[in-house]
């Protein structure tokens, strides 16, 4: 293999690049990210940087001196693959020709309908979204955030720090529920009320008011909630459009083996953008954690440059997630049957240690401020194929 | 010299937080040896003493960049910055540690108590 393209330069197609010269790729390296930006870090968009704390270049994710000998064509979109002939259409009319190509072209956040230009209401999954988001999050003004999911609730947290009054609307009846169970989803939303958020759970948006700028949040119970800010964190949806056509198995993502090897053998796929034969599930699941994004994306490289997946070892997806001054960590993939005990605190404490377990083996893991114990148990997880 | 605790009472294996300022992380390695650096990963506010130590070797507990208890050298990404090391004085049993003077290498956002003090 002498010519590769990383098609996205965020922390998946970066990652991808530094594995390819660590793995001892020598040839022709070219990256394509859609942002004119360098690669940047996210989690931060929603917690310091959106406060304000730190600032642009505090996000870069290259080192000062990182040379990766790499051609970076930046600011342009890939809109087609054509694997049989290496070549990658891109949105300026070139194209790269490459003979083995990395998808990484992440996610984009979900927009709510409707409220492409109604002012005031926003999405984040970029440094452009979180600066246009601070600019209204004033002090005194009233926020909705549609979801209750992570960024829904870190945004939420950074701005009841802010100042600003804190309605978050959840449809489903627990928040967090399909990531870390019932009970424990509610133990961690509980945050909300305890730090001054009024969290609505159970009931659907059904649009929003308001002419050239956002007035309010109308529910499908008929409330109105009335809000000069909005955000909209209801998900994310992959960027898999430009592989209409070219062959591969796309479902939610690029459909990918356990190592992300695709249905063709030039091309791999690791990120957001990814849905990797998950053991655990028995199925091709889409992780959208950054610490897949950076794991993940050796084992990629790995398998392509073998030309299957060499059976490297792939961890345990893990989050973290910083709220109202608390670390929440998760490891593991829990299921609604799985038992929890609670190695520290309990329930009704702020801080404790949950550990999920399956036919009696440790399968996931959720701290709350406990980042010791979290590290210890983490590694004693056991996964589990679905079959069993 | 800082006074931390008496070796006997820092298993191998464990490691200890010191509320100095800026915190200081005192690890007592598998193999006997005791190691002082700036508790605060250089990523993101994270406390090292909570990590994974393997060997000479603490793997930050949030985003998993390793650090060398020798030479606060950091292994990869997401971290990029060394953290700083201070000497290690075991005596009459005690661990104490000497503070290094050079200015520390902590994460954005986070600032020394005696810092955020003179801003005030």
């Amino acid at each position: 293999m002498r010519s590769v393209a990383v098609i996205g330069a965020s922390l998946a197609g970066l990652s991808a690049a530094r594995a390819l010269r660590r793995q001892g790729f020598d040839g022709e390296l070219t990256i394509v990210g859609a942002e004119a930006r360098r690669p940047y870090d996210r989690p931060p968009l929603s917690k310091e940087f959106l406060a304000g704390d730190i600032g642009e270049g505090d996000l870069a994710l290259e080192l000062d001196d990182e040379n990766l000998d790499a051609r970076w064509l930046l600011g342009v979109h890939a809109t087609g693959l054509d694997a049989g002939a290496g070549a990658v259409v891109l949105d300026d009319g070139t194209e790269v020709r490459a003979d083995g190509v990395i998808a990484a072209t992440g996610a984009r956040a979900r927009v709510w309908p409707g409220a492409q230009h109604l002012a005031g209401v926003h999405v984040l999954r970029t440094i452009d979204d979180a600066l246009a988001l601070r600019q209204d999050l004033r002090p005194g003004a009233r926020l909705v955030v549609i979801g209750a999911g992570f960024i829904g609730a870190e945004v939420a947290s950074t701005a009841i720090k802010l100042g600003l009054d804190v309605t978050v609307i959840e449809v489903a009846c627990t928040p967090l529920a399909s990531a870390l169970g019932d009970e424990l989803g509610a133990a961690v939303a509980r945050l909300h009320a305890k730090h001054g958020t009024r969290l609505l759970c159970g009931v659907g948006v059904s649009g929003l008011t308001g002419a050239d700028h956002v007035t309010g949040v109308e529910l499908a119970d008929g409330r109105h909630l009335a809000a000069d800010v909005v955000v909209a964190g209801v998900g994310a949806i992959p960027n898999v459009e430009w592989l209409d056509g070219s062959g591969l198995e796309l479902a939610n993502g690029v459909v990918c083996d356990a190592g992300g090897a695709t249905s063709i053998p030039s091309v791999v796929a690791v990120g957001d953008c990814a849905a990797w034969y998950e053991p655990c599930v028995g199925a091709a699941h889409r992780v959208e954690h950054w610490t897949g994004a950076r794991e993940r994306a050796a084992v990629a490289v790995s398998t392509l440059l073998a030309g299957r997946y060499q059976g490297d070892s792939v961890k345990a997806p893990y989050f973290w997630s910083d709220q109202y001054g608390c670390r929440i960590q998760f490891a593991g993939i829990a299921r609604p049957d799985d038992q929890i005990t609670f190695e520290a605190g309990d329930l009704n404490e702020d801080s404790f240690l949950a550990v999920y377990r399956r036919h009696d083996r440790p399968v996931a893991v959720l701290g709350v401020d406990q980042p010791r114990l979290f590290t210890r148990l983490r590694r004693q997880l056991e996964p589990l194929p679905a079959a069993s | 010299m800082l006074e931390v605790c008496p070796l006997a009472a820092l298993p191998r294996g464990e490691a200890r937080r010191v509320e100095s300022d800026p915190p200081i992380a005192v690890f007592h390695t598998d193999d006997g040896e005791v190691f002082a650096i700036d508790d605060t990963c250089t990523h993101q506010d994270a406390s090292l003493a909570d990590g994974w130590v393997e060997g000479c070797e603490v793997e930050c507990p949030l985003h998993a960049s390793r650090f060398d208890l020798r030479t606060g050298a950091v292994d990869a990404p997401p971290a990029k910055l060394p953290v700083r090391t201070h000497e290690v004085v075991v005596s009459d049993g005690v661990i104490n540690v000497v503070l290094n003077s050079a200015p520390p290498n902590l994460p954005p956002g986070v600032t020394t108590r005696a810092a955020e003090e003179a801003s005030r």
